[in-house]
């Protein structure tokens, strides 16, 4: 396994990065139009490493994690880009052109790489005990018979804090509170020693005593398991508190990307410095919140030019309004994409 | 308790002693088994022209006592008595539907969705001149006047009017909800969580509106929400709860600047600060949400405190007033040290 010591990068390409995404674009062919979901995203995430992938609703961040898993639901395509990720068996694969439905991807989807959800409900079985959901993920990724995969199961939720573990394994998801059965998810997530976790909102359903509770072990189980995470959230205070990068979305394309202190204390971007303002935080006397102008438009068969130009503040006529930015390192580790910063136009 | 603090006006709403309990039912008989405390000896006021942050893990009865007040729900039992200027004041819990009725335009409700509990089919000017139609308020012609008027107020436009609420988008909903809540004029408005649904950029412009709005028709808001940092934003008094009651109330910079509970104290800490330089060493509550159908004995946050001692399990504490306005409900609020924000 690769354990990068030197500093990670959130923007394009590392040759070193588990997992690296290149112009990435995910279309949903509607009856509508052509709905470009995600319409070039590139970012890497090392080994080891937390990188925040944040953006307000529809900008395309689950449908970014999805695609990734191959398991992006129709009418919704993979119509360009790459996935390259360092299996510990298979070495160096691209999971685009994989078979989404075939064994190799199916030997690193639930296994090398894993997802927990907003709402665990939807990925847990209502009829099958918990024990019994958490062995078969078990057996069908490692080689172990049903006792032990029985007994790695007790250790698990013992190990996510589930008091009383054996009674739990007995029980149904029904049964738990909605943090619990968030703790059983991150098990089943954690229970073939994946290198990549790909966490969706996964305390944003929880009451904030939970959510701290959840981010401390989903901390605490990275160090010992020697994890990435790729963590997707639309809370600024939950990136800040758990990344080590940040790439901020903005309809279908990553805007802004680097170290999360650069990032929250030095934006570039029109639309993270305005994202910064727009919260209100704890301590801090205020009588008005700046707030964005307008709303996130539906990416239905979006002009070239750059997609923030309705809401921002700092558009330039005859410069903004016909071509889309490309996104531009303006450091080693900080990348923008605003013509603000660069006069550099995307490619096709 | 009688206020005798001559010559502050009387409170909007005084709500006292206040209790809402829902059966608990089991088995095919539907047998009544126990009882869920969902609001369990509440006392609160608001003055007129103020905000109330009311804030509390999922399922501590913010809802039921918002309802309660509203009367979308008939408490248990306790006072809460409505005072608005020049009418006589009445007791919400226990007044019949026909002298509720000429009270309820003063009192509106926002929801998180408000569309959620309506008829899709709809209009935009349907769903705002509902309270209208129903309270019999304005002549049919005068209807669509009003609410063509109040659409703008919440920054839609009028053309949106005959629109369905599956063309808008979420903010845009919440105006449309926000402008329902006012079509009668109100004193008092109700706001259950009504940015939590709502993208940051977009809380931040109905947070503003909501402010706006206060001013504009001098508002009572009750604002229930769980993150605390858009509670202190907009709340002149905080009072929060836990598992039916109120724990802890206070003006807000005083309860977030030095809580006098140790849940206020613990669920301040938990905030994630969107601030990389301050990953602090944070409280981490042990334990789950206290169930209000099977409360602990004694104080019920003291499975999970940790300053709890041996009385904590057997006495509960009795809510006090330590400094003029800000109390709380814990047997050491005087002797610990707690750190706010
Ligand atoms: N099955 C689908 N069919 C058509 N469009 C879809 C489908 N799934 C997602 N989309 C569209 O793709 C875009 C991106 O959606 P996505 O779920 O990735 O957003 P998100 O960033 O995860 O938002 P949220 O914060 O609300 O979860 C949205 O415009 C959405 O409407
Ligand atoms: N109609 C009802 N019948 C039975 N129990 C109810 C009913 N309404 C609420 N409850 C219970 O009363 C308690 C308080 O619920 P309430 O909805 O008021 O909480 P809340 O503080 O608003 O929570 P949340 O933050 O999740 O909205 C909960 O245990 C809930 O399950
Ligand atoms: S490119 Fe122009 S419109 Fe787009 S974010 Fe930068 S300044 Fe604003
Ligand atoms: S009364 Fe005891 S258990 Fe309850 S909050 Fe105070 S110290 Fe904690
Ligand atoms: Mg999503
Ligand atoms: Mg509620």
């Amino acid at each position: 396994m690769t354990t990068s010591g030197s500093a990670p990068q959130a923007g394009p390409n590392t040759a070193e990065a588990l997992l690296t995404v290149q112009g990435l674009k995910t279309w949903f062919h509607t009856d509508d139009g052509i709905l470009k979901a995600v319409d070039g995203v590139d970012f890497s995430v090392p080994a080891c490493s937390t990188l925040g992938l944040i953006g307000e609703s529809g900008c395309g961040k689950s449908v970014t994690a999805r695609s990734i898993l191959g398991i992006v639901p129709r009418p919704g395509r993979i119509e360009a880009g790459t996935i390259t990720f360092q299996s510990q068996e298979q070495g160096s694969v691209e999971l685009t052109a994989m078979d989404p439905t075939g064994r190799e991807i199916r030997s690193i989807r639930g296994r090398e790489i894993t997802m927990i959800f907003q709402e665990p409900m939807s990925s847990l079985s209502p009829v099958h005990s918990i024990g019994n959901q958490l062995s078969e993920t078990i057996l069908l990724h490692m080689s172990v018979d049903r006792r032990e995969a029985m007994e790695r199961s007790h250790e698990l939720l013992d190990r996510v804090g589930i008091p009383d573990p054996g009674q739990r394994l007995q029980e149904f998801p029904h049964h738990l509170s909605g943090g619990m059965r968030q703790r059983v998810m991150i098990a089943m997530a954690l229970s073939c020693r994946p290198s990549l976790l790909i966490a969706d909102e996964p305390t944003t359903a929880l009451d904030v005593t939970v959510q701290a509770q959840i981010l401390e072990l989903i901390r605490e189980l990275q160090a010992e398991h020697q994890m990435a995470v790729l963590f997707i959230t639309h809370d600024l205070g939950v990136i800040a508190e758990t990344c080590d990068h940040v790439a901020v979305m903005y309809l279908g394309r990553i805007v802004e990307a680097g170290p999360v202190r650069e990032i929250f204390h030095n934006p570039r971007h029109p639309y993270t410095i305005r994202l910064m303002e727009s919260i209100p935080r704890l301590g801090e006397e205020r009588s008005r919140l700046n707030a964005i102008a307008g709303t996130v438009p539906i990416p239905l068969d979006p002009p070239a030019i750059c997609s923030f130009l309705d809401r921002c503040p700092d558009q330039m006529e005859g410069v903004c309004d016909q071509a889309m930015p490309a996104l531009v390192q303006l450091h080693p580790h900080h990348s923008v994409r605003c013509f603000l910063h660069s006069q550099e136009v995307e490619g096709p | 308790m009688t206020d005798e603090r001559a010559p502050t006006p009387a409170p909007l709403l005084q709500i006292e002693s206040l209790h809402k309990y829902f059966p608990v039912q089991k088995g095919l008989l539907r047998r009544v088994v126990g009882q869920v405390r969902a609001v369990d000896g509440v006392d609160l006021e608001l003055a007129s022209g103020e905000t109330l942050g009311l804030v509390g893990e999922s399922g501590s009865g913010k809802t039921t006592l918002g309802r309660c007040v509203v009367r979308a729900q008939q408490p248990t039992s306790g006072a809460i008595r409505l005072d608005i200027e020049g009418r006589d004041p009445i007791d919400l819990a226990v007044a019949s539907q026909s002298e509720l009725r000429t009270y309820r335009q003063h009192m509106s409700m926002i929801f998180q969705d408000p569309f959620l509990s309506l008829d899709p089919r709809w209009t935009v000017l349907d769903i705002v001149s509902e309270p209208l139609r129903k309270l019999q308020i304005v002549k049919a012609g005068e209807a669509e006047d009003r609410v063509r008027a109040l659409i703008e107020v919440v920054g839609l436009e009028a053309q949106h009017l005959h629109r369905y609420p599956h063309a808008f988008s979420g903010g845009q909903r919440q105006r449309i909800g926000i402008a329902r809540a006012l079509a009668t004029n109100p004193k008092l408005i109700v706001a259950d969580e009504p940015v939590s649904a709502l993208d940051v950029s977009i809380q931040a412009q109905i947070l503003n509106t909501l402010k706006d709005l206060q001013q504009e028709f001098s508002l009572t808001y009750l604002f229930i929400a769980h993150d605390l940092s858009v509670v202190e934003h907009i709340s002149d008094r905080v009072a929060v709860m836990y598992c039916g009651r109120v724990v802890e109330s206070g003006p807000t910079r005083r309860l977030f600047h030095q809580p006098l509970h140790p849940y206020t104290e613990a669920l301040l800490s938990a905030v994630p600060q969107p601030d990389p330089d301050r990953r602090s060493d944070r409280i981490i509550l042990p334990g789950e949400v206290a169930n209000p159908a099977n409360p602990p004995a004694g104080c019920h946050f003291h499975p999970r405190c940790s300053y709890a001692r041996d009385i904590c399990r057997s006495e509960d504490p009795p809510y006090v007033n330590w400094e003029e306005d800000h109390g709380a409900a814990c047997h050491f609020s005087t002797e610990i040290e707690l750190q706010g924000v």
